[in-house]
C-alpha cells in the first residue's frame, strides 16, 4: 500500500499542517519507507498473537475520587494568544 | 405524503455526565457552573509533559450503568485516542475507548402503548467531556471567534450507544426516558438535561416496508429534552421521506436541531473530520476487571426502575399506568413512597402527584425534588379531606395555595376561611334557593331525570362559592324534592 501525495496532503490537513510542494514529496517518500518496512513486519505470522495495546506487564492504575484545587486562572491563561472573559479567546472556528 | 410505506429505523447515541467528585483523569472538581477556567489544572489542559491518572469511580459507575442495563462487563478494556482539531479539545484529540470499550451486548425493555419491547444496547464506554464555547456572533459559522471554557473538560460521561432497534419516535423518546430513570435510581448520573449532564444524538432513516435494507442514515444533535428529541425525529422522518418521493437520495450527514424553528438544518461539516485516527492512549493503562470486582458492585445494585413498578403494582395495587408514571423519575417514586409511608390510600396519592403536582411543577419549571409541598404537607390535606374539613373542591385550591406559598394545608383553611359547610341549616337556605330558582331542572328530577340532580348539587355549590359538602347537598335536595 504505497502513500501517494495525496494521502500526505490529506493527513497534513487533518493535522492543520501547511507544506510546500517540496515537502510533500520528501513526506511522501519517507511515510513509503517506513510503510515499506511495516510490509516487512507483515512477513511474521501473529495469527494467535493479541494486538498490544501495552508493553508494560502493569494495569488498573487508578486513583481515588478525591478533588483537589485547581490551577489559579491567572496561570491558566498566561500562554493564551488572546484572552476575554476569563476565556480563551480563538478565531473564526467553520 | 403517505409515510406509512416507510419503515423508520431509530438508534440513539446518550452522553452521561457522571456525578463523581472529581474529573476522569485528574483531580479537579466536577461542579457545574463556577467562574470559567476556574476548575482546570494541566492535566485537563493537556499540558505537555502531564500524565492522566484514571478515577476508580468512573470505572465503578460504568460498571454499575453496564450491570443496570444487562450488558456483559469486558474482563480486558483500554482507553483509545480520538484526534480532531476543535477548539473544545485543549488536547486536539479526545481521551476515549475505541475497539475495546467497558461494558456490551446490553438492552432496555420500554414500554410504549402497553407493549413491551427490547432495545439493544450495542455498547457504554468511558471518555472525557469536552470544553464549552461560547461564539461571538449568533451562530458558529456567523462568528469571528469564540471564548473557551475548559471547566467541563474532562468531567467523566458514559456514551451509551443503542441497536437500531427503534422504529418510531415514541419508542425514541421512551427509550430515553427509561434510560434517565435507571442512570437516576443508580446514581451514577443527575441526568439534568438543562445543564447538560444528560444529552442524546440520533441516528435516523427510512426505508420501504418489508425492506431488510437500512435507508442513508442521518444524525441529528442538539436533542436537549425528551420533546425535542420527538420533534426533531418527526420532522426527520418527514424530510428524508420527501426527499425519497422526489426522486432524490438522503445525503448521510449531521444535522442540528433548531428547537425554536422546529426544523433540522446540516450542520457545516468539520472538513474530513470523521477520520478521527484512534489508536491506543499510551498514557494510560489497561484496565482488568477482575469478576470479584463485578459482583462487589452487583450486590450494591440498588432496585431499578422496572422491579420498583413491579413492586408498585403489586404492594400498592396501583394500575399499571400510574406504576409506570410513578417510577419514571426517582424522586417522584421516592416522593410517593413518602407518602404511602404515612397514608394508606395509594392511588389518592398516585392522582394527587400525577395531576395537580405535576401540573404545577411543570407550569413552575420546577423539580419535584423542589417541590414547596413536602408529603407530609400533602397527607395533612389529604386527611382535612378524610374528615370532611374542606372539599374535594375547595382541596384544589388549597393545594394550589400550598404550592404557592409553602404554607400548611391548616393554615390556608383557617386564613381563608375555606370550612366546608357541613351543617344543615346554613345549607337549607342555599337548597331552597337554588330549588326556587330552578324549576325546570327540579320538575326534570321528579320526572326520573337522574342527571337533574348533578346540575342542581352544582348550583348550590357556585352559591356557596365551593364550600358546601356536596354529599350532603345532595341528600338535602333529594329529600326536599320528594
Amino acid at each position: 500500500m504505497a502513500i501517494s501525495v495525496k494521502d500526505v496532503e490529506h493527513v497534513a490537513l487533518l493535522a492543520r499542517l501547511e507544506l510546500s510542494d517540496e515537502e510533500k514529496n520528501m513526506y511522501t517518500e519517507q511515510l513509503n519507507t517506513i510503510l515499506g518496512y511495516m510490509e516487512k513486519l507483515k512477513e511474521l505470522d501473529t495469527a494467535g498473537v493479541p494486538p498490544t495495546a501495552h508493553v508494560l506487564p502493569i494495569h488498573n492504575v487508578l486513583r481515588e475520587d478525591v478533588e483537589r484545587p485547581s490551577m489559579d486562572r491567572e496561570k491558566v491563561l498566561q500562554n493564551a494568544p488572546y484572552r476575554e472573559d476569563g476565556q480563551f479567546r480563538v478565531p473564526k472556528i467553520v | 405524503m403517505n409515510i406509512d410505506k416507510y419503515e423508520i429505523v431509530i438508534g440513539l447515541e446518550v452522553h452521561a455526565e457522571l456525578k463523581t467528585n472529581t474529573k476522569i483523569f485528574c483531580n479537579c472538581t466536577t461542579k457545574f457552573g463556577g467562574e470559567p477556567n476556574t476548575h482546570v489544572c494541566p492535566v485537563c489542559l493537556g499540558l505537555p509533559g502531564v500524565l492522566p491518572v484514571l478515577n476508580k469511580k468512573v470505572v465503578d459507575f460504568a460498571i454499575i450503568a453496564g450491570l443496570a442495563l444487562d450488558c456483559e462487563i469486558a474482563e480486558y478494556s483500554k482507553f483509545d485516542r480520538k484526534n480532531y482539531y476543535y477548539p473544545d479539545l485543549p488536547k486536539n484529540f479526545q481521551t476515549s475507548q475505541y475497539d475495546l470499550p467497558i461494558c456490551l451486548n446490553g438492552y432496555l425493555d420500554i414500554n410504549v402503548d402497553g407493549e413491551t419491547k427490547r432495545i439493544g444496547i450495542t455498547r457504554i464506554h468511558m471518555e472525557e467531556d469536552a470544553g464549552k464555547l461560547v461564539h461571538g456572533g449568533e451562530t458558529i459559522s456567523s462568528s469571528d471567534f469564540s471564548l473557551v471554557d475548559y471547566n467541563r473538560t474532562g468531567v467523566p460521561l458514559l456514551e451509551i450507544v443503542s441497536e437500531p432497534d427503534m422504529r418510531s419516535p415514541l419508542e425514541a423518546r421512551a427509550y430515553l426516558e427509561q434510560l434517565k430513570a435507571v442512570l437516576e435510581y443508580t446514581e451514577v448520573s443527575d441526568c439534568k438535561m438543562q445543564e447538560g449532564s444528560l444529552r442524546c444524538d440520533a441516528n435516523i432513516s427510512i426505508m420501504p416496508k418489508g425492506s431488510s435494507v437500512f435507508g442513508t442514515r442521518t444524525e441529528i444533535k442538539n436533542l436537549n429534552s425528551f420533546r425535542a428529541l420527538q420533534r426533531a425525529l418527526e420532522y426527520e422522518i418527514l424530510r428524508q421521506a420527501e426527499v425519497v418521493e422526489e426522486g432524490g437520495t438522503v445525503i448521510q450527514e449531521t444535522r442540528t436541531w433548531d428547537d425554536a424553528k422546529g426544523i433540522t438544518l446540516p450542520l457545516r461539516s468539520k472538513e474530513e473530520a470523521h477520520d478521527y485516527r484512534y489508536f491506543p492512549e499510551p498514557d494510560l493503562l489497561p484496565l482488568v476487571i477482575s469478576r470479584d470486582w463485578v459482583e462487589r458492585i452487583k450486590k450494591t445494585l440498588p432496585e431499578l426502575p422496572q422491579a420498583r413498578k413491579e413492586r408498585l403494582i403489586k404492594e400498592y395495587g396501583l394500575p399499571e399506568y400510574d406504576a409506570g408514571i410513578i417510577t419514571g423519575s426517582k424522586a417522584l417514586a421516592d416522593y410517593f413512597a413518602s407518602c404511602v409511608n404515612i397514608y394508606p390510600e395509594a392511588k389518592t396519592i398516585s392522582n394527587w402527584l400525577m395531576g395537580d403536582l405535576t401540573r404545577l411543577l411543570n407550569a413552575g419549571e420546577k423539580e419535584i425534588t423542589d417541590s414547596p409541598i413536602t408529603p407530609e404537607m400533602l397527607v395533612e390535606m389529604l386527611q382535612l379531606l378524610d374528615k370532611g374539613t374542606i372539599s374535594g373542591k375547595i382541596a384544589k385550591t388549597v393545594f394550589e395555595e400550598m404550592f404557592e406559598t409553602g404554607k400548611r394545608a391548616e393554615e390556608i383553611v383557617k386564613e381563608k376561611g375555606l370550612v366546608q359547610i357541613s351543617d344543615q341549616a346554613s345549607l337549607e337556605k342555599m337548597v331552597d334557593e337554588v330549588i326556587g330558582a330552578n324549576p325546570k331542572s327540579v320538575e326534570d328530577y321528579r320526572a326520573g331525570k337522574e342527571k337533574a340532580i348533578g346540575f342542581l348539587v352544582g348550583q348550590v355549590m357556585k352559591l356557596s362559592k365551593g364550600k358546601a359538602n356536596p354529599g350532603l347537598v345532595n341528600t338535602m335536595l333529594r329529600e326536599k324534592m320528594k
